[in-house]
């Protein structure tokens, strides 16, 4: 179990998200329900690849965002939901870094490995299981941001091609300025 | 077969008559029964020794009773070492340790032995060797004791000596390019010969400044010396037949006649230990990979085996 | 000299996804491992169960793509009858290759499955021609994988001396020691390289930040690296860390920056060479990244092959360190 990392680097600074939500949570944890158990239900080989680590809480943190997401990739105990910044629960590891970069690593279309180890995502404790659900992410056949972004039709794909474009260019910009 | 003592190759750049001096003493005072020879490291250190002493030393080696096994080049990759590896190979009169493959294509059919810088994980791997002429095993300072076992039971059966290293750095990796060189700003190829600066390797520490590995040219040592002083009663009994202490620049005469006196049972291992760390040796002790834990571990006698 | 051959493209997959999209991507063999111990990348998540490389050699056969099985660790004593069934399970897949360092490993394929062909892995660490031939007579080696210290001109020396193919690293990871020769992960873990698969293993990994906004990598009891606030982290691989000396003020690389290699550029040197495959690493790496890595790659050799320019798609931002080199190849400067 972690303790609450301090970065300067990744606290403050412009604000990447452009639907600036403060989402209450009662309305996003049923979404979020929906989003896990439609991606399990659609691959089942992915929870092997995670071996011990399915049983493994995972805090993932998007630093410029309000909240936070809890996960427990555990088939027979799913859980995936919003929690207060204020208020973490236990977990074995973390998973911080701003909204985009924690899409471009979700989404297997784009190459999140760079990301993966720099100082932009910050991984604190359980380090094995960070890469065994990054590996096992990997493998899913549809891509986990084509499937949440079809459950939201047109307007879904539309944000997900919006995101995508703002995080390439942040990508993009990172690379000019190194 | 009794146990016996023998003398690694000295992996390390010390000035010609250094060497000379070393062997010298060795011959005199040393009860190893072996001595290994030969530049094992880098090809381009051998102008100064092997070239011009190499044979001088042997002889002197055998006037005082001690068997000498000539040690081949560990990595073998431009013209000339391969040129140097095939005379090598071809010579007659004494017993030849490989370190590199490309050897074993001359050496079929002839007795030579295995070194410790050639990958020999499995008792199948050492019957197929055998096979072609081995006669004699120095295992990789990696393997746990579960497969020092299983090794040494077939070295046994097939009649082979199985060595183990029981005393000094342990090699850790190679690599074609020069790390004492890199150290230094430098290329191989324009060296200047830098890693005789350091006759024990040049110690890489931590950027917390932990002492962590060493450096010998292209090689890559642990920073800790194994000591197996508590583990020969161990490896003998499990088919160990040599047991192999590294040249450093401590007291070897001290070192050897330490570990020569613990193998025959004249001293104890507590009093071998004791006088062992007596010695002044600027490093910790470590016998981890042998009890099947991180090889930079300290594990007490105590402590049941993995 | 022997006319060029069009070289294969030998491309890495560490899961089922990564293998469809090499296949798709123009890959004409595919490397692929078994998920224990006898696989050199036996990494946590990564590899395939039996099922799913039935599944991925059918999948791969139906592309037109090879798939080559990398039993490329040593089998420690008492230990030997997993790589033999690991063997046996990919005979029976059918396999095309099996990628084989360890002398018991290669016979055991040469005896009883005689058909199967065997590389030498680079873990063999055959870097002369004479070390190469001892395994193409011993064992029939069909092609042997090249370790990544040759410069081009050493490789086309022997490439005419050698009676079996050659296959080169082009991109990917830049390891620096000779590869089944390396036993520092087994010094700082307990896992070993050789014999466990293991290299920096994740569960022994830590990122420390300190109040200076640095932040250090550690692996076991040892740090790695520490990165000042503004420098970009990376995995603690021991070979790629940041260690002093005395020779030196403050911390150096000293073995290796974190770079990659990508040998684009020498492309048709290699061709001209007479290597006969080329192999991109990074089995560890995302299903993009090989998609994207080995399009590129696909789109370079047929151009090459065609007699035109190879317009290659900037693949510097898919290297690890964000830098890049033309390793051994082009120099021996570099050792």
């Amino acid at each position: 179990m972690t303790s609450e990392p301090k970065s300067s680097r990744l606290s403050g600074g412009p604000v990447g998200f452009p639907f600036a939500p403060p989402l209450p949570l009662f309305l996003l944890n049923p979404i979020l329900k929906r989003i896990v158990h439609r991606i399990a239900a659609q691959n089942p080989d992915m929870f092997d690849r995670l071996g011990p680590h399915r049983h493994a809480y995972f805090l993932i943190d998007p630093v410029d965002m309000p909240l936070m997401l809890y996960l427990r990739p555990d088939p027979e105990a799913l859980d995936f939901r919003a929690v207060n910044r204020r208020a973490l629960p236990p977990h074995v590891a973390r998973i911080s870094g701003k909204f985009l970069d924690l899409l471009t690593l979700m989404d297997t279309e784009q190459d999140g490995d760079a990301l993966f180890f720099s100082r932009d995502l910050i991984v604190t404790g359980d380090t094995e299981a960070v890469v065994c659900l990054r590996n096992a992410l990997d493998d899913v056949d549809e891509p986990i941001a084509e499937s949440v972004a079809d459950m939201f039709g047109a307007p879904g794909r539309g944000a997900l091609n919006f995101l995508r474009r703002a995080a390439e260019n942040a990508q993009k910009r990172k690379g000019a300025s190194t | 077969m009794a146990a016996e003592l023998t003398l690694g190759p000295n992996l390390f750049h010390w000035p010609a008559e250094q060497k000379i001096d070393f062997y010298n003493r060795i011959a005199d005072e040393s009860p190893v029964s072996t001595v290994y020879l030969g530049e094992v490291i880098c090809s381009k250190r051998t102008p100064f020794f092997d070239d011009k002493h190499l044979d001088q030393v042997a002889e002197r080696l055998e006037r005082a009773g001690k068997k000498v096994v000539y040690c081949s080049f560990s990595e073998v990759v431009i013209k000339r070492e391969r040129n140097i590896l095939m005379e090598w190979s071809k010579q007659e009169g004494r017993d030849l340790e490989v370190n590199n493959t490309a050897a074993l294509l001359h050496l079929k059919g002839r007795p030579h032995r295995i070194g410790a810088l050639l990958n020999v994980y499995n008792e199948e791997t050492m019957a197929y060797l055998a096979g072609q002429g081995a006669t004699h095993f120095s295992l990789l300072p990696e393997l746990p004791r579960s497969a020092v076992e299983g090794l040494g039971a077939k070295g046994a059966e097939l009649g082979v000596g199985v060595e183990v290293q029981v005393f000094g750095r342990a090699s850790l990796a190679l690599s074609a390019r020069c790390y004492h060189a890199r150290a230094h700003d430098r290329t191989k190829d324009n060296c200047q010969f830098v890693c005789g600066e350091d006759p024990d390797g040049m110690v890489l520490k931590t950027m917390d400044d932990k002492p962590f590995l060493t450096v010998n040219g292209i090689q890559t040592l642990s920073y800790g010396y194994l000591d197996m002083m508590a583990d020969l009663e161990d490896m003998k009994s499990i088919g160990v037949t040599h047991f192999r202490v590294m040249p450093h620049t401590c007291d070897m005469i001290a070192v050897t006649r330490i570990f020569d006196e613990v193998l025959a049972g004249r001293m104890g291992v507590d009093e071998g230990e004791a006088k062992l760390r007596e010695l002044g040796i600027d490093a910790p002790f470590v016998n981890g990979f042998y009890r099947g834990r991180a090889g930079h571990d300290w594990v007490p006698r105590a402590t049941e085996m993995a | 000299m022997n006319a060029p051959v069009k070289p294969e493209l030998i491309c890495p997959a560490g899961t089922p996804a990564a293998l469809r999209s090499a296949v798709d991507a123009g890959a004409d063999a595919v490397y692929c491992g078994y998920q224990n111990a006898t696989n050199a990348r036996n990494f946590v998540g990564l590899n395939f169960t039996p099922e799913e490389m039935e599944k991925s050699i059918r999948y791969a056969h139906d592309g037109g793509t090879k798939v080559l099985i990398t039993l490329n660790t040593f089998p420690p004593s008492g230990n030997v009858q997993l790589w033999k069934d690991m063997v046996d399970l990919s005979a029976r897949l059918g396999a095309d290759a099996c990628i084989v360092a360890d002398i018991a490993v290669a016979a055991y394929i040469q005896k009883h499955h005689p058909d199967m062909r065997i590389h030498l892995s680079v873990q063999a660490a055959a870097s002369s021609p004479e070390a190469i031939e001892y395994y193409v007579r011993e064992f029939g080696v069909k092609r042997v994988v090249l370790p990544r210290i040759m410069t081009v001109s050493e490789i086309r020396g022997l490439v005419e001396e050698i009676p079996c193919e050659v296959e080169t690293f082009i991109f990917g990871n830049h390891g620096l020691m000779v590869e089944g020769r390396c036993s520092l992960t087994n010094y700082v873990t307990g896992q070993s390289t050789n014999m466990d698969g293991a290299c920096s293993p994740a569960a022994c990994v830590k990122y420390e930040r300190a109040e200076d906004g640095s932040m250090s990598t550690i692996l076991g009891d040892y740090m790695i690296d520490r990165f000042g606030p503004e420098e970009t982290a990376g995995y603690p691989t021991i070979c790629k860390g940041r260690y002093k000396c005395d020779a030196r003020d403050g911390g150096y690389y000293a073995f290796e920056e974190p770079i990659s290699l990508n040998a684009s550029t020498m492309l048709p040197e290699l061709i001209n060479a007479g290597v006969h495959a080329f192999k991109i690493e990074g089995r560890q790496r995302s299903r993009a990244y090989v998609k994207k890595v080995v399009a590129a790659f696909r789109e370079a050799v047929d151009s090459i092959m065609a007699g035109e320019e190879p317009k290659l798609a900037d693949l510097v931002a898919l290297t690890e360190g964000q830098k890049q080199t033309e390793g051994a190849l082009k120099t021996k400067k570099w050792r």
